[in-house]
């Protein structure tokens, strides 16, 4: 590993020049654009990222880096990122997914990631729909979705993976959209200083198989009735000028009421840091049109990383019992034949 | 092969054999493993040779009494060299009527029969399937049949000893365990050391064993049951430091020896899956020694674990079964793409699915050669014994290493459990495994520049500077880069064929293991048949008839030399498996000889004997 300072970087130091071959018009591109100017900014040496990624339009994403990368078996990236965090923690490991390679084939790898807080930084990529193989419904697909393999409407009830994230007990939670560069990019920032795995669902828009999947989020117009910004110690405002805001009521329930200047004591006051899960939960599971959809960090709090229990176990091995390979090889019990 | 000596005391005659053959069989509750292991120690720290067979049922504790639930050991010990259990038993332990029932044709005529005769209740025996108590009845005439109280005795044994009395009744398997050891003329040292050790932290079990262990002893030494005390001598085995080894513990032991000889760190993630899981077990403990394991969420993250670490710099290992490899399938399709070491172990078990999860069995060399999607080729290795498992799993990884490349391992159920006395090599002596990252971006040409004597790309651990690069499923042109070009995935496909098929200069050519190659008779084996195989080689020639054997650990690629040897033999080839004949088919088609198979599926190994007589069945009819 290098030890001369870190370089400063351009957003193109991190573009592997390969030309790139989503659709024109894709989400992802920005999203790209995004994670090549966040890296750039991070003071990480280059050679020590990693992204690792299945199969799927999001998972192209390595190949469009220049760093180290795998592109690998579909929905199985979190399995590959936990090896290499696992045998090099000091590399900084990032999984790109989509909703179908990461919720959908690789959904069993995803909450294991997050359940044992293995120091991954996974990107997950919803535009609720499967693209690379020609449009069908994905699990975030909302219900009754009318797609190439599912001609009356798809049946079942799609997932909010910002709550499969939480269920599965994951210590950092976030969503934002390809369409908000500014806000993805902080979403990235604040990924890579958290230890431990870092959830991230980045709203995205696939304009050839589900164009608009997110318009009602981001639309100039829809965006203010539609999105509420979490911010650490902030009321939850919305609408014009803030007008709106979200009230818990006595019995549990979240309600959109008019702004009263803050004089309503069931106000919820974002708390990212709340060790227990359950507003973070509330809040993964609002949307449109009852609720506004929450962008920003719902949940962000410390945890021991699995790497760094993972080697403490072998250093305090090391440190207790011999490396004696001829004693190790011989056993408690041996015999001696002249 | 007996002599007489006189006897210790003056009263119980001392007869010397050449090899004795035990059975010990019960619930599965009762220990039977356990009490065998402690017997095929002992013998082996006597100096004799050893070879075990721990045969026992998939549920952990099966109805109590059935003919399901019997769990089995059965261990051979010899002053000469034993490759195998043994076919019958001299001597049979039965802890109740379910064991007698289903291991009684095991026990030769004239053998040794104990029986537990508290367990011989009207219950017990309806269980079992009989209608009366075959102590009382004729079938067990032309056996010596010894009926004990072992339950009664063992609780009597412990009267002044404040255990409940299902912790008594839990000792009964080492009364009979002392009863064998004054049969056998065994020390009871090893064992009391070894129960001091396993209950450290409970005395009071260890010394309730110990009491009923002596007990045991001293009942059939003053009870005088037995008409005569047998003795083994030491086994005139190659001058060493020996230890005795299954073959899930030899590979784990060779991780760590892979980790001093390679600089490497081992990285392990495994899924528990029998008879697999003891490789997880024992690795788990030697994180002091290089090796780090991961119990991942199921067999594919388990791979993809290991795969990652390899492209991180460490060298990726998982271990499994059948229905694991099955599962791992597409990962190894990924693995050779981005050509990385990786070493597969697979200790196979009856299949298909679930099958016969805790017996032994070869039928997955198909999936192993051949069970992956595309063009897909590994190297694929099989360890024939116990002790074999080491040696193969060194090899594997030096393989794995060299031509950057995945490799599988077939070890089977047989020598996973089976033990073995196992020279144990000095560090010293182990062959070094090289290793080169590629460091210098200046002489760094691609991803898939191949080296030139060996076809493997180059090793560059992530944080590099300089080399970052992408690898991963989709096809690649030299330089590293995706290519859709038609003419260069043709190339590309058969460069990584040719890389493996280039790894025959890199092993032994092919040689005979016993006999002459003007024999009429060649008997080739591959995996665990390898002791059966031998053992049946070498009574036949003693015999005065002209067999050889041949044993092949390398599979894929196959060694050199082979197809001329199977060309001379061709019609005199007999080729047993513990499957439908999937290495004969392999054979036939690749050399177009002609091998009769001898198979077998019924998740136990060959007898010595079903070699032999299909052996000289074959050279009576080419006669």
């Amino acid at each position: 590993m290098s030890s001369d300072p870190v370089p400063t970087y351009k957003k193109k130091d991190f573009s592997s020049g390969l030309e790139v071959r989503w659709c024109p018009g894709c989400g992802d591109y920005s999203i790209l654009n995004a994670v090549q100017t966040a890296f750039a900014a991070m003071g990480v040496p280059r050679e020590n990222f990693v992204i690792v990624s299945g199969i799927g339009c999001s998972s192209r994403f390595p190949y469009y880096m220049d760093t180290y990368g795998i592109h690998g078996v579909h929905g199985r990236a979190p399995t590959l990122a936990t090896g290499i965090k696992l045998a090099r923690p000091e590399l900084d490991v990032w999984v790109v997914t989509g909703d179908g390679d990461g919720l959908a084939i690789g959904g069993n790898h995803l909450i294991h990631a997050m359940r044992r807080n293995v120091g991954l930084k996974i990107l997950m990529f919803n535009n609720r729909i499967y693209g690379l193989t020609k449009g069908q419904y994905s699990p975030t697909s909302e219900q009754g979705k009318v797609t190439a393999s599912t001609p009356l409407g798809s049946i079942d009830p799609p997932f909010q993976p910002l709550s499969v994230a939480l269920g599965a007990g994951a210590t950092f939670v976030a969503r934002t959209a390809d369409r908000f560069g500014k806000h993805l990019q902080e979403m990235i920032r604040r990924a890579a200083c958290h230890r431990g795995a870092a959830f991230i669902e980045v709203l995205q828009n696939c304009n050839i198989f589900n164009n608009g999947a997110w318009g009602q989020i981001t639309g100039k117009q829809e965006r203010i009735d539609n999105v509420v910004y979490l911010e650490q110690g902030q009321p939850l405002r919305f609408g014009e000028e803030g007008r709106r805001a979200l009230i818990l009521e006595e019995c549990g329930q979240p309600r959109a009421v008019e702004w009263n200047d803050g004089g309503d004591p069931r106000l919820i006051v974002h708390d990212e840091t709340r060790p227990e899960p359950s507003m973070a939960f509330l809040l993964s599971h609002l949307a449109p049109p009852e609720f506004p959809l929450p962008l920003g960090v719902l949940r962000d709090v410390p945890a021991p990383a699995f790497e760094d229990l993972h080697h403490e176990q072998i250093r305090r091995a090391e440190q207790s019992e011999s490396n004696d390979l001829a004693e190790l090889l011989a056993g408690p019990s041996t015999w001696t034949i002249e | 092969m007996t002599s007489q000596s006189p006897s210790q005391g003056g009263t119980t005659p001392r007869q010397r054999v050449e090899a004795a053959i035990i059975r010990l069989a019960g619930d599965s509750g009762d220990g039977i493993q356990l009490t065998g292991s402690r017997m095929s120690e002992t013998s082996a720290l006597a100096g004799n040779d050893v070879a075990t067979l721990p045969d026992y049922p998939a549920e952990i504790r099966a109805p109590a009494g059935t003919l399901p639930g019997v769990s089995g050991f059965q261990l051979q010990f010899a002053s000469k060299s034993v490759l195998t259990p043994g076919d019958q038993a001299d001597a049979l332990v039965a802890f109740n009527p379910a064991a007698l029932r289903v291991n009684l044709s095991g026990l030769k005529q004239g053998g040794i029969l104990i029986v537990n005769s508290d367990a011989f209740d009207a219950n017990n025996l309806r269980k079992a399937g009989y209608d009366h108590s075959p102590l009382e009845g004729h079938e067990l005439e032309g056996f010596r049949v010894y009926p004990v109280g072992i339950t009664s005795i063992t609780r009597q044994a412990l009267e002044q000893t404040d255990l409940s009395l299902r912790a008594k009744d839990r000792c009964k398997n080492f009364f009979a365990l002392g009863m064998l050891y004054w049969l056998y003329s065994r020390p009871l040292e090893p064992t009391l050391e070894w129960l001091r050790r396993k209950f450290a932290s409970q005395p009071e079990l260890a010394e309730a064993n110990e009491k009923v262990l002596r007990a045991g002893y001293n009942y059939a030494e003053t009870a005088r049951i037995f008409q005569t005390v047998y003795e083994v001598a030491h086994a005139p085995l190659p001058a060493g430091l020996y230890r005795s080894l299954d073959g899930n513990e030899a590979i784990a032991l060779a991780l760590a020896a892979v980790a001093h000889q390679s600089g490497l760190q081992v990285f392990l993630g495994s899924y528990p899956i029998t008879p697999a899981s003891t490789v997880l077990h024992r690795a788990g403990r030697l994180k002091a020694h290089g090796v780090a394991t991961f119990q991942a969420e199921d067999e594919i993250a388990a791979v993809g674990a290991a795969l990652g670490a390899s492209f991180a710099g460490a060298l990726g290992v998982t271990s499994t079964s059948g229905p694991g490899l099955a599962l791992k399938g597409e990962m190894l399709g990924l693995a050779v793409m981005m050509e990385l070491p990786l070493l597969v172990i697979c200790v196979q078990r009856g299949g298909p699915s679930t099958g016969l999860p805790t017996k032994t069995e070869q039928a997955d060399l198909d999936i192993a050669l051949h069970g992956r999607h595309g063009e897909c080729p590994m190297p694929v290795l099989a360890a024939a014994s116990p002790g074999d498992c080491f040696h193969m799993v060194f090899e594997a990884a030096r393989l794995a290493i060299r031509h950057m490349t995945p490799v599988i391992l077939l070890s089977d159920g047989y020598i996973a459990n089976g033990a073995e006395p196992f020279r144990v090599p000095a560090p010293e002596d182990l062959p070094p495994i090289p290793v080169h990252f590629h460091t210098d971006p200046e002489t760094f040409r691609g991803a898939y520049v191949r080296d030139a004597a060996t076809g493997a790309r180059p090793w560059v651990r992530p944080g590099t500077p300089g080399l970052e690069h992408r690898v991963g499923g989709l096809e690649k042109d030299a330089q590293g880069a995706v290519s859709y070009d038609p003419e260069n995935h043709e190339q590309m496909v058969r460069a990584r064929a040719a890389k493996i098929e280039g790894i025959e200069s890199d092993i032994p050519p092919a040689s005979l293991e016993e006999g002459e190659a003007e024999d009429d008779l060649l008997i080739v084996g591959w995996g665990s048949t390898w002791g059966a195989i031998t053992q049946a080689t070498r009574e036949l020639r003693q015999q005065g008839l002209k067999v050889s054997s041949l044993h092949l650990r390398y599979l894929q690629p196959l060694p050199g030399g082979l197809g001329e040897i199977l060309e001379q033999h061709s019609g005199r080839i007999l080729l047993p498996e513990l499957n439908r004949g999937q290495l004969r088919e392999v054979l036939s088609a690749r050399y177009g000889v002609t091998i009769e198979g001898l198979q077998k599926v019924q998740g136990q190994p060959f007898r010595v004997s079903e070699i032999k007589a299909r052996a000289r069945k074959m050279l009576e009819e080419t006669r």
